[in-house]
């Protein structure tokens, strides 16, 4: 099977004053294409800061990180932009839409950094996907906290990426919303998308096919995919 | 399409705080106006100046008795410039067309009962032509006139208002310092020269003003038209060897006159309006960068507020550059909005001093290029600094802002 993420033996150190926090101490794990997997562990065990350096916003210090066959870890600081917008879509707890922008051109946004020429359609399609194909000219402060999530669901497919990194998706939202974005998830999920959840929210966790728990900064169980599943 | 997209988004953004907009702006409005303002009055007083040259008479120069004015004092005996002079110089001098003795004197003018101080100019039928002055009505003074010490007057415009009123004043007779003179005829308008006003005098012949009115046998002036086409230079030093050498000066004396061409007063006026321009031009250079400042810490402010912003484009994928470019774009949008504003504000004002003080202003098309294209530099410069913190924030730092 297809491995999209290949982790091995990953470091970081934060500073915090004189002592020195080890984050991540050697964090191995892979998943595979077409996936479902959830993240878990209590608050400060280093889950951040490994979702964190998957989706391509920090690197590590040491260790190494193969994303769709790319070994980002090696890659330059500055090269890290286009990897997180070919192969990441980012769903946070806040939804973090950009308000002055409609829907549709907070959808459309990834792809015009992209430089792709038919970001509208793509877009309009995105939302089509998502369910919102009525509600493409509103603003996010028009709409409600489980479309706003929608809307950034939509975002973050709509480049196709290799990996969907959803950092508690449902945090924010209410238990029947939260249900319904973890459907539209599954639905995401039956048409072949890989996706990570972060998450503490056991609900959230038990609707993936996997859970990798971390603590410490190591992981203590579901590193590697149940082959032969 | 990113680049539109990210003008759009800059727009909206402005849009949004538009009081915050417009007072960042404001430094550059002011700027911007101000220096298209002086410029234009700079450019107004440098063609007033020229305007008024040129109506004095082309091809005039001027031959004052003494030394000219030292270190603004006139110096030397005044009373060196005879009549003879004046001949001679018509008699002598290559590429002289005409020649005309003045003398000047200040008296009381009298009609009935209206009185006015005015000054009295004695000169030679010439010197209408050389000092441009044209006729309104009537007619200028004769050489016959000349010859008998006839007295008879051309009054200026405001002279004749001033006498006259409603009154035709040709063929009537006025007293200039006690003496009865005919008026043959009227000037038309010609505007002032610094104090001296051209509008306010009555032209008599130069023998009437010598004998009769002033009782001098000096003169103050002595006018020379040049031939067109002469050169200057040539004609100006002809006549200081000839007055030199009637005027009997040893080789190391100073000259006891002096000879004033136009082209030296223009050059004059043109130094002293440009330099005056330059100082204008230059304080108003100085609330334009001050603007900048202005615009480079409403950047920061906004930098600043939307770090949560440039997180999420970070993590969809905006790189470094992409979030310098729309941040620059914004403040050079914002300098850009301002500097055509300010050019509203420059030739609105430069208009409005024309209509209220009648100042003339000339608005100087490459002044508002060179206004609008210094504020889109500064929106560049100032907005830089901003731009490339928000580039170079952390994505996670960022998203995590509160």
């Amino acid at each position: 099977m297809e491995r999209v993420i290949e982790i091995e033996g990953l470091r970081k150190n934060f500073h915090m004053g004189d002592t020195i926090v080890k984050a991540l101490d050697g964090v191995t794990l892979a998943i595979v294409k077409g996936e479902k997997v959830a993240i878990t562990g209590p608050s400060g065990s280093g889950k951040s800061t490994l979702m964190n350096i998957i989706g391509c916003l920090t690197k590590p210090d040491a260790g190494e990180y193969i994303l769709a066959g790319e070994r980002v870890s090696e890659l330059p600081g500055n090269r890290l932009a286009a990897i997180r917008n070919r192969y990441i879509g980012f769903v946070f707890q806040t939804f973090n839409l950009l308000p002055r922008l409609s829907a549709l051109e907070n959808v459309e946004l990834p792809l015009l950094y992209a430089g792709a020429k038919d970001a509208r359609q793509r877009a309009e399609s995105a939302l089509h996907t998502v369910g919102l194909e009525n509600r493409m000219s509103h603003d996010p402060a028009q709409l409600s906290g489980g479309q706003r999530q929608r809307v950034a669901i939509a975002r973050a497919i709509v480049t196709d990426p290799s990996i969907l990194l959803a950092d508690e998706p449902t945090g924010n939202l209410d238990t029947k919303t939260g249900e319904e974005i973890l459907s539209l998830f599954e639905e995401l999920h039956a048409q072949g998308r890989t996706i990570i959840m972060v998450t503490h929210d056991p609900d959230v966790a038990d609707a993936c096919e996997r859970q990798i728990h971390i603590r410490d900064g190591r992981v203590v169980n579901g590193a590697i995919e149940r082959r032969g599943n | 399409m990113l680049f539109w997209t990210t003008l759009k988004l800059a727009l909206r953004s402005l849009m949004a705080n538009k009081l915050r907009s417009l007072l960042s702006m404001l430094g550059i409005i002011i700027g911007v106006g101000a220096v298209i303002a002086m410029l234009a009055l700079g450019a107004g007083a440098q063609k007033q100046v020229l305007d008024q040259v040129t109506s004095m008479g082309a091809n005039l120069m001027m031959i004052m008795p003494g030394q000219g004015m030292r270190a603004g004092v006139r110096s030397g005996n005044p009373q060196t410039l005879t009549l003879d002079d004046a001949t001679a110089i018509l008699e002598n001098v290559e590429q002289i067309h005409m020649v005309s003795p003045v003398v000047r004197g200040n008296a009381q003018f009298k009609y009935y009962s209206n009185n006015t101080q005015s000054s009295v100019m004695g000169v030679s039928t010439t010197y209408f032509e050389i000092r441009n002055f044209n006729i309104d009505k009537g007619r200028t003074i004769t050489s016959a006139e000349i010859d008998r010490r006839a007295k008879v007057a051309v009054l200026g415009a405001d002279t004749v208002t001033e006498l006259f009123e409603d009154i035709e004043p040709i063929g009537q007779e006025v007293k200039i310092g006690g003496i009865a003179f005919t008026v043959v005829g009227t000037l038309k308008s010609k505007g002032s020269m610094g104090p001296f006003s051209y509008d306010d005098l009555a032209i008599i012949p130069y023998t009437t003003a010598m004998n009769r009115v002033l009782g001098v046998d000096y003169l103050d002036e002595i006018d020379v038209q040049i031939e067109e086409g002469a050169d200057q230079e040539t004609v100006q030093a002809d006549l200081e060897t000839l007055l030199r050498k009637r005027h009997k000066m040893r080789q190391d004396e100073d000259d006891d006159f002096n000879v004033r061409n136009m082209a030296e007063m223009v050059e004059t006026a043109t130094s002293v309006t440009q330099t005056f321009t330059l100082l204008l031009g230059g304080v108003a250079g100085i609330s334009l960068v001050v603007g900048g400042i202005g615009i480079m810490n409403i950047m920061l402010v906004t930098v600043t507020e939307r770090t949560r912003e440039i997180g999420i484009r970070k993590a969809i994928g905006a790189k470094d550059r992409d979030i310098l470019v729309q941040f620059l774009l914004e403040s050079i949008l914002l300098s850009a909005l301002g500097g055509l504003a300010g050019v509203g504000l420059g030739v609105g004002s430069a208009l409005a001093t024309t209509a209220i003080s009648g100042f003339d202003t000339v608005i100087q098309p490459f002044s508002v290029i060179l206004a609008l294209s210094f504020a889109v530099t500064i929106g560049v410069f100032f907005g830089f600094y901003p731009a490339r913190r928000a580039a170079l924030l952390d994505p996670i730092d960022a998203l995590s802002y509160e």
